[in-house]
C-alpha cells in the first residue's frame, strides 16, 4: 500500500465504526466500544506511519516533497473539481496530535461512562446516570456510579466526530475541509445535547449550533469567493503559487468593498468562520455552555480537536490572509483583525476564567483564551508559534479536561457514597483531592503548569514563550495584552489546582472521593508525557518544530534569533511564576463556606467577571429577545394573525357574499333553468314531432328511403 | 356477326328493376312484395352477367356474384315466407299496411 492510499484510508475506520454501531451493535455495549476504540486505534496507527514517514523526508513540504493524491470528483465544463488528500508539514503535525488525543479520549470514554458498573436504579436515556444500589457480602447497600444508558450511542457519535476531524486534516482543498468542519459541527451539537432530557443541555446544543452557524455562513461565502477568483480550492495550488497570491492581493475586492483586496475580503470571511468555530470574541458564548456535554466531549470537541480546527484553518490559510505582507510591513486587514480579536479574546476570557467556580467552565474559558493567543499570534505573523501553541495546547488542554472529568468522577463517587448532594463540579466543594486521587493530581498538575507556562519543563512554556517573543519583537501592544492574559492564566490555574487538590476536603463528598479506573488514568498519563515532553521540539535554541513546519510555506519564515528571544523569555518566566504564586497565596487558606477571597478584593468587578461580562445577557437582550419579539409579535401576531389571516378571512367573507348572488342570479336561472331544463324541453319538443315519422309501415319506410336516395343522387349529380 | 349491344341488356334490367321496385312500394300483399323483391334481385343478376360477358369474359367474377345472389335470394324467400306465415297466424292478415306493430 502506498502512503497516499494509507492517507485516503485514515478517516474511514471511525466512520465505519459509526455506521456499524448505529446500524447493528448499539444493543451491545462492550462490542460497541471495542469497535469504536479499535477504529480509533487503526486511524492512530495509520497516522503514526504517515507522520514518521513524513519526518523521515528531508525538506518535507518543498515542491514535490509532500504526500498528495487527488481524484476528479466533479466535472465542470472543460476542467474538473478535484478532491484529494494532502500531508504537508503542517497537516502532519496536526495529524500527530489529533491521532493521539482522539485515541486517548476514546479510551477515556470507556471509563468515564462507567463501563463495567451495574445498570442504574432509575436511569433514563437522555439523562446522566444517577447511580445504582448494590449490596456487599455483609448485606450493606451502597450507592455506586451506574453505566451510561446510551453508552453505544456515545461511541457512535464520537466515531463520526473523529471521521470529521481526520477528513479536515487530510483534505487537500477547502471544500472537503469544510465538509469535515460541518460534520464536526453536527457532532458537536449532538454530543453537547447528548443528555437531551436536560433542558440546559438542549439549550447549549442549540446555542452552539446557531452560533457556529453564523461563522460558517461567512466562511462558505469566503470559500465561494476564493473559488470564483482562482478556479481552484486546492491548498497547494493557491498557497504555493506566488502568482495566484499576488493576483489575489492586488485585485480589489468586489465593488471595492471597504477598500479591501480580494485576498483581504476572502481572508476576513474565512476568519469569521474561525471566530465561530474557535469561539473567539464575540462568538465565544457557546463554548462555556457546551460544557453541558459529557467530559470526553468537552475534551475532544472543545479543547483538542474541533476548536483547534478553526485555528488550523486560519493557519492553513495564512499565505492568503497575509498575501502582500512581508516582515516589517503593515499588517493586512485580515491579520489586523486577527491580532485585535485574538488579543481581546485572550485577555477577556482569562478575566472571566478567574471568577468561575465550575471546574470545567474555568477550563472552557481558558480554552477560549488560549485560542485567542493563537489567533493573535497568527495576526502578527507568528505562523510557526501559532501552530506550535495549537499542538501543545491540544495536548495539555485535553489532559486538563480529562483530568477534570476524572475529578468530577471522583467527586460523584463521593456524592453517591455519602448522599451529600453537593455539586460535584463546583471547585469550592472540593479541596484535598491530592491524597484521594494522586494520579489525577499529578497529571492535572502537569497539565495546569503547562497551561500556566511553568518554565522549562512544560510544553506550554515553550509554545507560549514563542508567541510572546514574536509579539515582543513585532507588536508591543499585543505583547502587553498577551502578557497580562498570561499572568491571569497562571493565576486561575493556580487557583484551580489549589481549590481542587490542595488544602483540606471541604465537603464529605470530597472526603470520600475515589481515584478513577485505569481506562481514565492511562490517557491522563500518556497526555501528561506529551504535555511535558512535546515542548522540547520547539526551544529557542534549536527549534526543530520551526524547521519542520516552516516547510509548509513557500518561503521558510525567519526564526527569531536567540538574543531577541531572551528578554521576553525572562519576562514570561516572571509572569508565569508570579501568577502561579499569586493564585496559590490567595486561595491556600480558603475554607468551606467562605466568600471567594477575590470577590472581597475586587468587589463589583468580580461579580461582573463571574457573570462573564454579562455577554449572555447582552446577547439575550440584543438578539434573542428581539428575535423572540419579532417572531411572537411581528411574525405571529401581526403578519400571521393580522395580515395573512386577515386576507384569508376577507377572501372567505367575499366568497360568502358572492356565493348567494351567483346561486340566485346565475346558477338557478341560467344553468338550471335555461341550459338544463331548456335543453331537455327542446329535445322533448323535437321528439314529440319526429315520432310521427315512425309509422311502422314497411312500405312507408321504403318510400322514404327511395325518395332520399333519389334526392341524394340528384344532389350529387347536380352539384359540381 | 351482329350481336345484341350491351345497352339493351342494361335497359332491360333497369326496366325489370323498376317493375320490381314499383311492386314493392305499391302492392298490399306481403307475398307480392316478396315476389317484387325477387324481380329486383334478378334485374341485378341480368346486369351482373351482361357486364361480365361484355367487359371481362376471361374471369368468372360475374357468374360467381350471380350465384351468390341466387343463394341470398333463396334464403331470403325462405325467411320472408316464414315471417309472413308467422304474422298471418297471429293477425290473420298479410296486408302490409295493417302490419304496423312498430308504430310509435
Amino acid at each position: 500500500m502506498t502512503i497516499e492510499t494509507l492517507i485516503w484510508l485514515l478517516p474511514l475506520p471511525p466512520l465505519l465504526a459509526f455506521a456499524l454501531i448505529v446500524l447493528f451493535t448499539n444493543r451491545w455495549k462492550a462490542l460497541s466500544h471495542s469497535i469504536a476504540v479499535g477504529a480509533a486505534f487503526l486511524s492512530w496507527l495509520g497516522s503514526m506511519v504517515v507522520v514518521f514517514r513524513a519526518l523521515g523526508i528531508e525538506h518535507f513540504g518543498a515542491e514535490g516533497r509532500v504526500f498528495e493524491s487527488s481524484v476528479a470528483w466533479l466535472p465542470l465544463g472543460e476542467t474538473s473539481f478535484r478532491i484529494g488528500v494532502l500531508i504537508d508539514p503542517l497537516s502532519a503535525a496536526t495529524l500527530f496530535f489529533v491521532a493521539w488525543t482522539v485515541l486517548m479520549i476514546f479510551v477515556y470514554s470507556v471509563g468515564y461512562h462507567n463501563f463495567g458498573q451495574p445498570q442504574g436504579d432509575h436511569d433514563h436515556a437522555g439523562l446522566p446516570p444517577h447511580g445504582a444500589t448494590v449490596a456487599d457480602e455483609h448485606g450493606h447497600t451502597h450507592k455506586v456510579p451506574s453505566i451510561e444508558p446510551m453508552y453505544a450511542r456515545f461511541f457512535a457519535f464520537i466515531g463520526l466526530f473523529a471521521f470529521g476531524m481526520y477528513t479536515l486534516v487530510v483534505s487537500d482543498n477547502l471544500l472537503t475541509l469544510f465538509v469535515g468542519w460541518e460534520i464536526m459541527g453536527l457532532c458537536s451539537y449532538l454530543l453537547i445535547g447528548f443528555w437531551y432530557a436536560k433542558p440546559s443541555a438542549r439549550d447549549a446544543a442549540i446555542k452552539a449550533f446557531m452560533t457556529t452557524r453564523v461563522g460558517d455562513v461567512f466562511m462558505l461565502l469566503g470559500v465561494a469567493y476564493l473559488y470564483a477568483m482562482t478556479g481552484t480550492l486546492n491548498f497547494r495550488a493557491i498557497f504555493f503559487n506566488e502568482e495566484v497570491l499576488h493576483r489575489l492581493a492586488t485585485t480589489p475586492a468586489v465593488d471595492g468593498f471597504l477598500g479591501l483586496s480580494a485576498a483581504g475580503l476572502i481572508g476576513l470571511l474565512l476568519f469569521i468562520g474561525t471566530i465561530g468555530k474557535s469561539a473567539q470574541w464575540p462568538l465565544h458564548t457557546w463554548l462555556p455552555d457546551a460544557m453541558e456535554g459529557p467530559t470526553p466531549v468537552s475534551a475532544m470537541i472543545h479543547a483538542a480537536t474541533m476548536v483547534s480546527a478553526g485555528v488550523y484553518m486560519v493557519i492553513r490559510m495564512f499565505p492568503l490572509l497575509s498575501a502582500g505582507w512581508h516582515e516589517g510591513a503593515a499588517l493586512t486587514p485580515p491579520m489586523l483583525a486577527m491580532a485585535v480579536i485574538g488579543s481581546i479574546t485572550a485577555l477577556f476570557a482569562a478575566t472571566i476564567a478567574v471568577a468561575q467556580n465550575d471546574v470545567k467552565r474555568v477550563l472552557a474559558y481558558s480554552t477560549v483564551s488560549q485560542l485567542g493567543y493563537m489567533v493573535a499570534a497568527l495576526g502578527i505573523g507568528a505562523y510557526i508559534a501559532a501552530a506550535f501553541h495549537l499542538i501543545m495546547h491540544a495536548f495539555f488542554k485535553a489532559l486538563l479536561f480529562l483530568g477534570s472529568g476524572s475529578i468530577i468522577h471522583g467527586m460523584e463517587h463521593g456524592v453517591l457514597h455519602t448522599d451529600d448532594l453537593v455539586d460535584p463540579q463546583n471547585m469550592l466543594n472540593m479541596g484535598g483531592l491530592r491524597r484521594k486521587m494522586p494520579l489525577t493530581f499529578v497529571t492535572f498538575l502537569i497539565g495546569g503548569l503547562a497551561l500556566a507556562g511553568f518554565p522549562f519543563v512544560t510544553a506550554g512554556f515553550w509554545s507560549k514563550d514563542e508567541i510572546l517573543a514574536d509579539a515582543f519583537a513585532h507588536a508591543p501592544l499585543v505583547f502587553v495584552v498577551l502578557a497580562v492574559a498570561a499572568f491571569l492564566t497562571a493565576f486561575y490555574t493556580a487557583r484551580q489546582i489549589t481549590l481542587t487538590f490542595l488544602g483540606q476536603p471541604r465537603t464529605a463528598s470530597a472526603q470520600h472521593a475515589q481515584e478513577s479506573k485505569w481506562t481514565m488514568t492511562l490517557p491522563l498519563v500518556v497526555l501528561a508525557v506529551f504535555a511535558v515532553g512535546a515542548g522540547w521540539v520547539g526551544t529557542p535554541w534549536k527549534n526543530l518544530f520551526h524547521e519542520f513546519v516552516g516547510g509548509t510555506l513557500l518561503e521558510h519564515p525567519e526564526a527569531l534569533p536567540f538574543s531577541q528571544a531572551l528578554v521576553p523569555m525572562v519576562l514570561s518566566i516572571l509572569i508565569s511564576l508570579s501568577g502561579l504564586a499569586a493564585g496559590w497565596l490567595v486561595y491556600r487558606h480558603y475554607e468551606a463556606g467562605q466568600a471567594d477571597p477575590l470577590a472581597k478584593a475586587l468587589g463589583v468587578v468580580h461579580t461582573w467577571l463571574k457573570n462573564k461580562w454579562y455577554f449572555d445577557e447582552i446577547y439575550h437582550a440584543l438578539f434573542v429577545r428581539p428575535s423572540a419579539w419579532f417572531s411572537e409579535t411581528f411574525t405571529y401576531k401581526w403578519m400571521d394573525r393580522g395580515v395573512i389571516d386577515g386576507i384569508l378571512h376577507t377572501v372567505a367573507r367575499l366568497a360568502f357574499g358572492i356565493g348567494p348572488i351567483l346561486r340566485n342570479y346565475f346558477d338557478k336561472p341560467v344553468v338550471n333553468e335555461f341550459i338544463g331544463d331548456g335543453s331537455a324541453s327542446v329535445v322533448q319538443w323535437f321528439g314529440r314531432r319526429l315520432r310521427l315519422v315512425q309509422t311502422g309501415q314497411v312500405q312507408f319506410y321504403m318510400m322514404t328511403a327511395l325518395v332520399i336516395a333519389i334526392g341524394v343522387l340528384l344532389a350529387v349529380i347536380a352539384l359540381p | 356477326m351482329q350481336t345484341i349491344p350491351l345497352s339493351w341488356y342494361l335497359i332491360f334490367s333497369a326496366a325489370l328493376f323498376c317493375i320490381g321496385l314499383f311492386g314493392v312500394l305499391s302492392r298490399k300483399n306481403a307475398v307480392a312484395i316478396l315476389m317484387s323483391i325477387e324481380l329486383m334481385l334478378n334485374a341485378v343478376n341480368v346486369n351482373l352477367l351482361a357486364f361480365w360477358r361484355y367487359r371481362s369474359p376471361e374471369t368468372v367474377a360475374g357468374q360467381a356474384f350471380a350465384i351468390m345472389v341466387f343463394a341470398v335470394a333463396a334464403a331470403e324467400v325462405a325467411v320472408g315466407l316464414a315471417l309472413i306465415i308467422s304474422v298471418y297466424r297471429r293477425r290473420k292478415t298479410i296486408v302490409a299496411d295493417e302490419i304496423d306493430l312498430m308504430k310509435w
